[in-house]
């Protein structure tokens, strides 16, 4: 595979799936915030009770994230910013791209660990997941860093998503593209709500249960 | 009069120099007496006239290079006052003083402000940047190109391969072989012409080559930075669009 074509896989796989299954975490999270654990929990199931499970998790979420992360790494140490020189917006967009791309990657191998790993691992279940959100939303530190997570993430997918546009050949013209910005920019926003508001939900009283387990997970960690 | 006033006034450089491609570089400054209406190129003129620094040492002459002294040969690329420019276009008195003069490196230097360029002719061969209309016996005259479309065209032609995009651009450097931005609009330029349409396909198997359009980062500094206002975002994405069509022909045809 050439360097195009793995680069144009690159884009693609950041916008489907990886794109679709942010949107889609984004509102099974906003649940937690809507109608509290059940309807937390009634989302997670949904997604646990789709047949092949495990097969889509592979091929929808893990490989092309690990595809997507590690050529980013690559492509974020083939950039030279020039944002001294050059302080425009888009220049700045460049290279917040790929500030938020690293801190996104780690950030999700970390998310993924206390929570997916966790499952597989047999220490918690997935109805317990909620009070394992509980758990760390509580921790004004571990706040802060799933704060930093969650905003670089969504700066990352609706950029992402803008210059997925121009790659692919979709918004071509100056007009198209600042429109192009506007809807993205705030799609950022809109998402960036989504995962505080449903962090801001996790850390209400209705999720502390189970805390036997809790305490399981909390010695993972100590 | 207005010359009394003016011969007293001066204009401060500080100039990078570098005395051979491998030597190191160091920073020299000058002050020169001022004239209404002048540019870098004409201070680098009066330096070559009386080449003495700031402290009064007589030293070797800045070399530079520069050909129309209007912006349209692309020639005298350097960088003022931290942007990439051409030289002849930028007027003192429009400029912050101390002026800081600087070659553009992300070209070899081959002295003082003398940068090597070969890398987007290179590029431009590469890409077929021409339209070919030899042949054995008289071709007769190709398809009209519809004016709508020639207006735009001329636009994308004035680029002069002068170089700034690819010094603004974060994307062309020493860890990626990027062909870089002028390259790519020159393809959106010959892909558009009637005739030259009809080697579409090989301009855009060059660009889907290692080190082709892949390598844009989309930071669009270019666009903002060239000199003939050429609309080299807009090149980028239709290219962007012409090879991802290209792809799925490509592969949907075998």
């Amino acid at each position: 595979m050439n360097g195009y074509s793995s680069r144009k896989l690159h884009s693609l796989l950041g916008v489907i799936p990886l794109g679709l299954f942010f949107i889609e975490h984004a509102l099974t999270n906003f649940g937690a915030f809507e109608g509290g654990p059940e309807r937390f929990n009634a989302g997670v199931k949904l997604l646990n009770d789709l047949p092949l499970i495990y097969v889509l998790e592979w091929v929808l979420i893990y490989l092309p994230l690990l595809y997507h992360g590690i050529f980013g790494l690559y492509i974020a140490y083939q950039a030279k910013p020039n944002n001294g020189r050059f302080q425009y917006s888009r220049n700045w967009r460049y290279l917040f791209q790929r500030i938020t791309g690293v801190i996104t990657f780690v950030y999700i191998v970390w998310h993924l660990y206390e929570t997916r790993i966790q499952v597989m691992l047999g220490n918690v279940t997935h109805e317990e997941l909620g009070g394992v959100m509980h758990n760390i939303m509580t921790q004004p530190g571990l706040f802060v860093l799933y704060l930093i997570g969650v905003v670089s993430a969504s700066f990352h997918f609706a950029n992402g998503l803008w210059s997925f546009l121009v790659s692919w050949g979709i918004t071509v013209g100056p007009r198209a593209q600042r429109v192009s910005s506007y809807v993205c920019m705030t799609l950022f926003v809109v998402v960036a709500l989504l995962f505080v508001l449903s962090m801001v939900a996790f850390r209400r009283a209705e999720f502390q249960e189970a805390t036997v387990l809790l305490d399981t997970v909390k010695s993972v960690f100590s | 009069m207005a010359e009394q006033t003016a011969s007293t006034k001066t204009v401060k450089f500080i100039i990078t120099r570098q005395d051979s491609p491998d030597a190191a570089a160091y920073v020299e400054e000058f002050e020169l007496p001022y004239r209404p209406g002048m540019n870098v190129i004409s201070a680098l003129m009066e330096i070559q006239r009386n080449p003495k620094n700031a402290k009064g040492e007589k030293v070797a002459p800045v070399c530079w290079e520069s050909n129309c002294l209007e912006e349209v040969c692309g020639a005298c690329s350097m960088v003022i006052n931290g942007k990439p420019r051409q030289a002849c276009a930028a007027l003192i008195d429009k400029l912050e003083q101390p002026i800081r003069v600087q070659p553009m490196r992300t070209f070899p230097v081959v002295r003082d402000l003398i940068i090597d360029r070969s890398r987007m002719f290179n590029a431009l061969k590469r890409v077929k940047a021409w339209i070919p209309i030899d042949g054995t016996y008289d071709l007769g005259p190709g398809p009209r190109m519809p004016e709508k479309k020639r207006q735009w065209a001329y636009e994308l032609s004035k680029c002069m391969t002068c170089g700034v995009c690819l010094e603004a651009c974060p994307n062309v450097n020493d860890k990626t072989d990027f062909i870089g931005p002028a390259a790519i609009s020159q393809v959106r330029l010959f892909n558009a012409h009637p005739t030259g349409e009809m080697n579409a396909d090989e301009r855009l198997d060059a660009l889907m080559d290692d080190g082709g359009i892949e390598g844009c980062g989309n930071s669009q500094n270019c666009v903002r930075s060239c000199p003939k206002g050429i609309p080299l975002t807009t090149s980028i994405a239709e290219i962007n669009k012409q090879t991802t069509k290209h792809l799925f022909k490509k592969w949907l045809s075998v």
